[in-house]
């Protein structure tokens, strides 16, 4: 059992979770994610390390409310138990002192890119991050971001919080202005989509962090099969990040959708129990 | 078998003897094999109760008795563990059960498993004096396991192996499914200090997220491991080993060998277009979602795909796995695609005999080389190319060749690929040293199971790329009896 020792709501249905697993926190490296199921009944979802701490024993991770399991999660109070995580999964993140790196991370996603803009940092690389979301309150995570980014840039869809516009308006802004070595794009698919669009525009090497429907996180099962390159590769343990320029974001963005009657049916099922 | 003279001094032994002469051989050749009592095959695939229902007393005291008790007992040779065939058979005759259980357990760690899912047919059963000599149907030899196993497993008076003191020597097991559960028992015998870490959050791999209920219940496999505990193997669940700890982690914390048994994960895709489709699973992702998450059951989380007509590709037992859970979980047609004919399949014959008598559809000579999706991304139809055999190739079996001109659609709303396993790379790429085969097979020394790592032995599919789970617990053993030899040779130098 995996116990949570710290719980933070970023936004209604963002939270952050601390739990303990001391094997995991000492072994997981950035890019690395968790199986988790939460309770008997459960379904086995996969989700990316956000942070650790090995001297407590604790990893932390970033949950959007979407569905039954993350509402779940979501539930769960300090002291509560998890009943099953598993992990470190995939393959770790490849550092290196690329020169300049622009880290692009849109909702959620910032959850991930976080380990991965530190490690970056710490590897002696310039790095300029674009923080995206839909709106002011969607933006998590921002001040431990710039203690790792030498600059960080926020844009809402509506203008409530930085500048107005899209992620890839913030992109670009930055490769214009300067020489951009490599980029690192984590967020929903679709934003991967048009991020990688506008890294391949300008010819820099970029790595997306791909979250696709998992059972075992192992490479069993081939659940999380996405085409890079036409070759068909599994996220779990090929991945879960891959060279954005390959990535066949359509095929991705369909797979995602693969259960979303029996997902929306299950979701609206369980709010109608919650509520009475 | 090299040496039969352990079985030989058992057969001679005062009531082995006596019981021979009970009954002139004669007569017992001349009794007609039983039958397995099923539940009836209509009711049977709108449920997930097992389908075989044993043998009663009666039944298994009167097949017992067709066994002859051969000074020569071939089936012996025909089995990869040498359980002590005609041993147990004889025990079950003199209706000493229990004792017969017992004269099992030497050899094989779990019976009522082996009973169940082991291809008798190919192995002990086709060794018989019955049917290599008297061309008639073997000794029931499958059932008979399965009825001790059973009866003792149900009588409440399960004995529990002794095993030695504690030598406080850890061992770690790595994986839980057949090969990593016989290793451990018999290290846990030799005093071990054993500790089974197991990647997904339930105890016992294969047999319990690959293997479903209607041929393997969960229950029969969860009563073993409880014995195991019993033994005093320790369990770890959600611990993948390379991952949540390195084997210098493990090594640092005490233990002095492995045994990897860590199977054949990675599920074969056949690459034609529209594979990726959704409604198009490998038979692993497809068995695991209804065995071990329990999709097909509405108060658990995990969804599975229904629909009325879905296609299973493949001819082996996970293929036949797969379209009997798609029978029972209410497809209307449920059809095996396969590029053979049915002589060829790899599958049991009681699988592939059950599946017919369900209503299973046979598309033999048939290969599928397109996927049509509808708007959604999901597949609605796939592109079948008829296939002719040709000649032999390398398996022995008559190579498919596709005919001509000879393509159709047939509507699918969704598609189980079960077309084989590669191994699972985790380990392998978690060890730079650990020699591999270009498969991505473990390479060990065939009578140790020891890797080209001294402290590191392994077996089962890991090791054989894909094979049953009887040869898989075949190889724990001898792993077991290898890192004894081993750690026993180190603690005399030390």
């Amino acid at each position: 059992m995996y116990k949570i020792i710290e719980k933070e709501f970023f936004s209604e249905k963002v939270v952050k979770l601390v739990l303990e697993a001391a094997d995991i926190a000492k072994s997981r490296k950035a890019g690395h994610f968790v199986i988790v199921r939460v309770d008997e009944k459960g379904e086995r979802i996969p989700l990316t390390i956000a942070d650790s701490d090995i001297e407590r024993g604790t990893i932390t991770l970033v949950i959007q409310v979407v569905g039954v399991t993350s509402a779940k999660l979501a539930n769960l109070n300090v002291g509560d138990e998890i009943l099953d995580v598993v992990g470190p999964l995939g393959k770790a993140t490849h550092i290196e002192n690329f020169g300049t790196v622009l880290a692009a991370g849109g909702g959620v996603g910032v959850a991930p890119l976080y380990p991965i803009v530190k490690a970056l940092k710490e590897a002696g690389n310039r790095v300029i991050t674009v923080l995206a979301a839909r709106t002011k309150d969607l933006i998590i995570l921002e001040d431990e971001m710039r203690k790792y980014s030498d600059e960080v840039i926020v844009m809402t869809d509506d203008g409530s919080y930085g500048k107005k516009g899209l992620v890839t308006m913030g992109m670009e802004e930055v490769i214009e202005r300067e020489k951009v070595d490599f980029s690192m794009i984590i967020g929903p698919a679709i934003m991967m989509k048009f991020g990688a669009l506008t890294t391949k525009k300008y010819n820099i090497p970029t790595e997306v962090s791909l979250n696709t429907i998992m059972v075992d996180g192992t490479g069993m099962c081939g659940a999380c099969r996405v085409s890079v390159g036409g070759k068909t590769q599994f996220v779990c343990v090929d991945g879960p990040e891959f060279d954005a320029h390959q990535v066949d974001f359509d095929e991705m963005l369909m797979r995602l959708n693969a259960y979303k009657k029996e997902e929306t049916e299950a979701y609206e099922k369980y709010l109608a129990l919650q509520q009475a | 078998m090299e040496d039969l003279s352990y079985y030989k001094e058992k057969r001679s032994e005062d009531w082995r003897v006596e019981l021979r002469k009970t009954k002139k051989a004669k007569e017992r050749t001349l009794m007609e094999r039983i039958s397995m009592l099923e539940q009836d095959a209509v009711e049977r695939s709108q449920n997930i109760e097992e389908v075989n229902l044993g043998l009663t007393e009666e039944m298994a005291l009167v097949e017992a008795q067709r066994c002859l008790d051969c000074a020569n007992p071939t089936c012996i040779t025909g089995c990869p563990v040498g359980i002590n065939i005609p041993g147990f058979i004889k025990k079950i005759e003199v209706k000493d059960f229990l004792g017969a259980a017992e004269v099992l357990k030497d050899t094989n760690t779990l019976p009522a498993v082996c009973g169940r899912v082991c291809p008798q047919e190919k192995q002990c059963e086709n060794s018989c004096f019955y049917t290599v000599q008297l061309k008639k149907p073997p000794v029931a030899i499958g059932y008979l396991e399965r009825f001790a196993a059973d009866y003792e497993r149900n009588s409440g008076k399960m004995a529990i192996p002794k095993v030695a003191t504690n030598n406080g020597i850890k061992v770690a097991i790595i994986g839980s499914g057949p090969a990593g559960l016989a290793a451990s028992a018999d290290l846990v015998k030799f005093g071990y200090d054993v500790t089974v870490f197991e990647a997904l959050h339930e105890i016992g791999g294969v047999l319990k997220y690959g293997i479903p209920e209607f041929r393997l219940p969960n229950e029969i496999v969860d009563v073993e491991i409880e014995n195991l505990r019993k033994m005093g193997v320790k369990f770890r669940t959600n611990f993948i080993v390379g991952k949540t700890a390195s084997f210098d982690d493990l090594r640092a914390q005490g233990y002095q060998a492995f045994f990897v048994g860590s199977g054949a994960g990675l599920p074969r895709f056949m690459n034609i277009p529209g594979e990726n489709s959704i409604g198009i699973f490998s038979s692993n992702e497809y068995l695991t979602r209804v065995n071990l998450m329990k999709a097909a059951d509405n108060n658990y989380d995990t969804p599975v795909s229904f629909g009325d007509t879905i296609a299973v590709i493949g001819g082996g037992n996970t293929a036949m796995d797969s379209v009997r859970t798609a029978k029972r979980l209410g497809a209307k047609r449920a059809v095996i695609i396969y590029r053979r004919s049915i002589e060829e399949m790899p599958a049991r014959v009681e699988e592939v005999k059950h599946a017919q008598e369900e209503g299973i559809e046979f598309m033999n000579l048939h290969n599928p080389v397109e996927y049509i999706a509808d708007q959604d991304g999901h597949v609605k139809q796939m592109r079948l190319q008829k296939m002719k055999l040709g000649e032999p190739d390398a398996s022995g079996r008559r190579r498919p060749i596709p005919i001509d001109g000879s393509e159709f659609l047939m509507d699918v709303d969704a598609v189980v690929v079960s077309v084989g396993v590669s191994p699972n790379p985790l380990i392998p790429s978690s060890l730079k040293d650990l020699e591999t085969t270009k498969w991505g097979t473990i390479v060990v020394n065939q009578d140790t199971m020891q890797s080209s790592v001294k402290d590191i032995f392994a077996g089962g599919d890991i090791v054989r790329g894909g094979a049953t789970v009887i040869l898989a617990m075949g190889d724990g053993r001898k792993a077991a009896a290898g890192i004894h030899d081993y750690l026993m040779e180190k603690v005399k130098k030390n």
